[in-house]
Parts: structure tokens; C-alpha cells; sequence
């Protein structure tokens, strides 16, 4: 399907963060950064999601949640690590309950590094998620084809 | 034209067109939401994109009955809708709308997870809460123009509203329910912050989520069509009068939609039980007294 960019819709979980990249994720739906302009729905349903968004490291609690949430998305998915923690770890690399970034439990197709990331550098990893999305559905249909 | 054919031509070009009209209001509302909340908005053609892309995703479904009911939904809103502009009885409308909201629950309730059990029962409140309403309507439009019939209500010399403004203040009122607009978006919400997730659709994946939500456009049409019959009469200009009619209601919706709160369950019951007795009852009572 040629639209199919122009529906994404995100799910949002903070991990073990300070919260701050999580402020500025909900910044992105305020009235100065507009994500839904671009049809983007901040949903809260894992069922619904297309785009998996995640602030904040892993740890030993939030590793199962992290994974279920991740299998309850039906394909095409892509998963976007917002923040350093969410990248690697962070700060917060070397706790004895911290396993890292979010790649330590399910895979990550977009990382978006900043402390705080910047709600313009998280709309750039929503908008390069939103065209791996239309990738991975051209190559589904590809494959089914095929 | 014979008055059969041009019937048959009304409900099929319901089926067609209720759900592009449907979304464009849809879209319609996603826009002036976010006007009104200073925002820029999305495409108004944004709900096709978002259906479109839900037909598109892995049917990661729990079980085969809950597409099967979703279907069976679906199925009985466009009955609603095809009867009403077939110009058949309004009571069997309103019947036909009854056994549709039974099958969305049914689809809610197969799959047994926590939150569209919860978003099941406030549902089952909000059907308690507007149910009385929708058939008080039905009994105003008999008591205004003596007949049940769709095709002879609007035949009608003086339309519907000049006997039943309070029959409409009541419909209206209720249609925030029906509508899923905030303060009655119990049951499901069509925003992002909802403690239940999505409440009763929270388990529909891919095709089913779209198939729900064309159902909503459906009935959308069917219940804002329900809004323009109260204005129409054997004047050609009363369906244009019964246009702007529609279109304000829907925007006075839309700005009730922004202006307030997620409410109570009992709260809800009480509103819009008082709404449709005081309201309702009332005009019930006037038109007793003066056909009297």
C-alpha cells in the first residue's frame, strides 16, 4: 500500500529513566511541535501501534514488560530508543540492576541519542521510522508475493 | 421513477457513501479539535489513511469470534442505516441499532482481557444511559407527525422540532454517548489517555480495529441523519435547513468534546437520565395535553 507512511501510530514506554526524555516526547504532541500533523497518534495500545518508542534504559523489572509489549505489536513494527539510556544505558549503565539499552532485549532500528533528546531530534527518528515502516511493509508484501 | 426505485436508490447510495461521509466528518473533527487547540491538525483525510493502513497490518487476533461478531456488527449498523433511509419503521431502527451494540460487546467480551471487560460494562452503562432517550424519540416523532414511518415523517406539513424540541434537546444530548466524545467516553475514547487503553476495542488488531471503525462512521451517518429528520418536512428547503442542522450539532459536539472532562459512570446515568426525563418527559407531557 502506497499510504501506509501517513498513519503512524506510536506507543510510548518510559523505562528506567530520569524522565526527562519522556517530557520532551509528550512536548512533540504539543501545540508547538504538532506531531499529529503528520497523522502520528500517541496510542496506548500495543495491539494498535505501529511505531514502538521507548525512553530509558532496560532493567531486571521492565525486561519482560519491554518484551511483551514488543510481541503484542502486530508486524510491520519498528522499534525507536529515544535518549542515551534508552540507547545504552546511559547514566545509569554501571547499577547492578541496569542490562543497558533497549537492543539488550529487543531489537532497535532507530537510536535518537541526546540528554534530554530534543523534540526536533525525536520527530527526526519518528520521520525515519515512518519510512522504515513503509520498508519493512513493501518487503512483507514483497514476500508474500514472492 | 416509481417511489420503490428511488428507495432502493437511497440505501444503496447509504451503503456507498455513509462511510465516506462518515470519515470526512471524521476528519472534520480531527481538524477542528486541534484548532481549537491551537494546533495545525492532520490531513482531513487522515481517518482513510488510518484505515487503510489497520487493513494492512498482521491479524494478531486472540480468537476467529471476535472478527466474526465485529462483522456481524458492522452488518447491523448498515441494516440500521439502509432501513432508515429506506423510509421504514424508525422503531425497527432504533431495533436493528440495539442488536449491533449487542454484538459489538459480544466482540469485547470474547477475548476476556481485563480492559475491554472493563470498557464492556461502561459500555453496557452507557447503553443504559442513552437506550430510554433513542426510544422517547422514536414515541416524539410519532406523537409530532403520527406515523413511525421514515417516508411519512418526512411528507409531514410542519416539520418534527416545532412539537418536539425537547425530544431533540434530549437526542442531542445523548449523542455525546453515542458520539464517544468526552465527558461520556467511557467505554472507549478516541484520544490517547484513557485508563482502560481503548476500552472496548482494546483487542481489535488490524481489520478488525478498521472494520469498527467504519461501523462508527455508519452509525455516525445514521444518527446525525436522525438529527436532520426532526427538520424536514414536504419543503424541498428543509433539507438544506436540516444540513446546517446536522453540521452544528456536530460541531457544538466537537467543541463539548474539547471543553470538558471524562465523567463518572453514575454521573453519566444521572445527566442523561434527568436530560430525558425533564427534557424528554416533559414534551412528552405538552403534546399529551394538547392532542388532548
Amino acid at each position: 500500500m502506497k499510504n501506509i507512511h501517513k498513519s503512524p501510530w506510536l506507543l510510548h514506554y518510559d523505562g528506567s529513566s530520569c524522565n526527562g526524555c519522556d517530557i520532551e516526547v509528550l512536548a512533540c504532541t504539543t501545540p508547538v511541535y504538532d506531531v499529529e500533523r503528520f497523522g502520528v497518534v500517541n496510542t496506548g495500545n500495543p495491539l494498535h501501534a505501529d511505531i514502538f518508542l521507548i525512553t530509558g534504559g532496560i532493567n531486571s523489572q521492565n525486561e519482560e514488560v519491554v518484551r511483551q509489549i514488543y510481541e503484542q505489536m502486530p508486524n510491520p513494527k519498528v522499534v525507536v530508543a529515544v535518549g542515551t539510556c534508552a540507547c545504552t544505558g546511559g547514566i545509569f549503565k554501571e547499577c547492578y540492576n541496569i542490562k543497558g539499552g533497549v537492543d539488550t532485549v529487543i531489537p532497535v532500528d532507530i537510536y535518537v541519542p541526546g540528554c534530554a533528546a530534543r523534540p526536533e531530534s525525536i520527530i527526526d527518528g519518528v520521520v525515519q521510522a515512518v519510512a522504515l515502516f513503509k520498508e519493512k511493509h513493501m518487503k512483507e508484501k514483497g514476500g508474500e508475493k514472492a | 421513477m416509481s417511489t420503490a426505485t428511488i428507495r432502493i436508490l437511497v440505501m444503496l447510495v447509504y451503503i456507498v457513501c455513509a462511510p465516506l461521509i462518515g470519515g470526512l466528518l471524521d476528519g472534520m473533527d480531527r481538524k477542528l479539535s486541534a484548532r481549537m487547540q491551537g494546533r495545525k491538525g492532520p490531513s482531513i483525510f487522515q481517518p482513510f489513511y488510518d484505515v487503510a493502513k489497520l487493513t494492512q497490518k498482521q491479524l494478531l487476533q486472540v480468537n476467529k469470534f471476535q472478527l466474526l461478531m465485529v462483522m456481524s456488527y458492522l452488518f447491523f449498523v448498515i441494516l440500521t442505516g439502509v432501513l432508515f433511509f429506506g423510509g421504514f419503521d424508525m422503531l425497527l431502527c432504533f431495533f436493528s441499532l440495539s442488536t449491533a451494540a449487542m454484538f459489538l460487546i459480544l466482540a469485547s467480551t470474547s477475548t476476556h482481557s481485563p480492559f475491554s471487560t472493563i470498557g464492556t460494562h461502561r459500555e453496557l452503562a452507557q447503553m443504559m444511559a442513552y437506550e430510554p432517550m433513542v426510544l422517547l424519540t422514536a414515541v416524539g416523532f410519532y406523537l409530532a407527525t403520527g406515523t413511525f414511518q421514515v417516508s411519512d415523517i418526512i411528507q409531514a406539513q410542519i416539520p418534527a422540532i416545532a412539537y418536539t424540541p425537547g425530544f431533540f434537546v434530549g437526542f442531542v444530548f445523548i449523542l455525546t454517548i453515542k458520539f464517544r466524545k468526552s465527558p461520556f467516553d467511557l467505554s472507549m475514547t478516541h484520544h490517547a489517555h484513557q485508563e482502560v487503553v481503548k476500552g472496548v476495542t482494546t483487542e481489535m488488531v488490524g481489520i478488525e480495529y478498521a472494520i469498527t471503525t467504519v461501523t462508527e462512521w455508519y452509525e455516525n451517518v445514521f444518527l446525525l441523519a436522525v438529527v436532520g429528520l426532526f427538520f424536514i418536512n414536504d419543503n424541498p428547503i428543509s433539507y438544506l435547513v436540516a444540513v446546517v442542522a446536522v453540521l452544528a450539532t456536530y460541531f457544538v459536539e466537537i467543541l463539548i468534546d474539547n471543553t470538558s472532562a471524562r465523567v463518572k459512570w453514575q454521573m453519566m446515568l444521572q445527566l442523561a437520565w434527568g436530560v430525558t426525563l425533564v427534557s424528554g418527559g416533559l414534551n412528552l407531557f405538552i403534546l399529551e395535553l394538547i392532542n388532548r
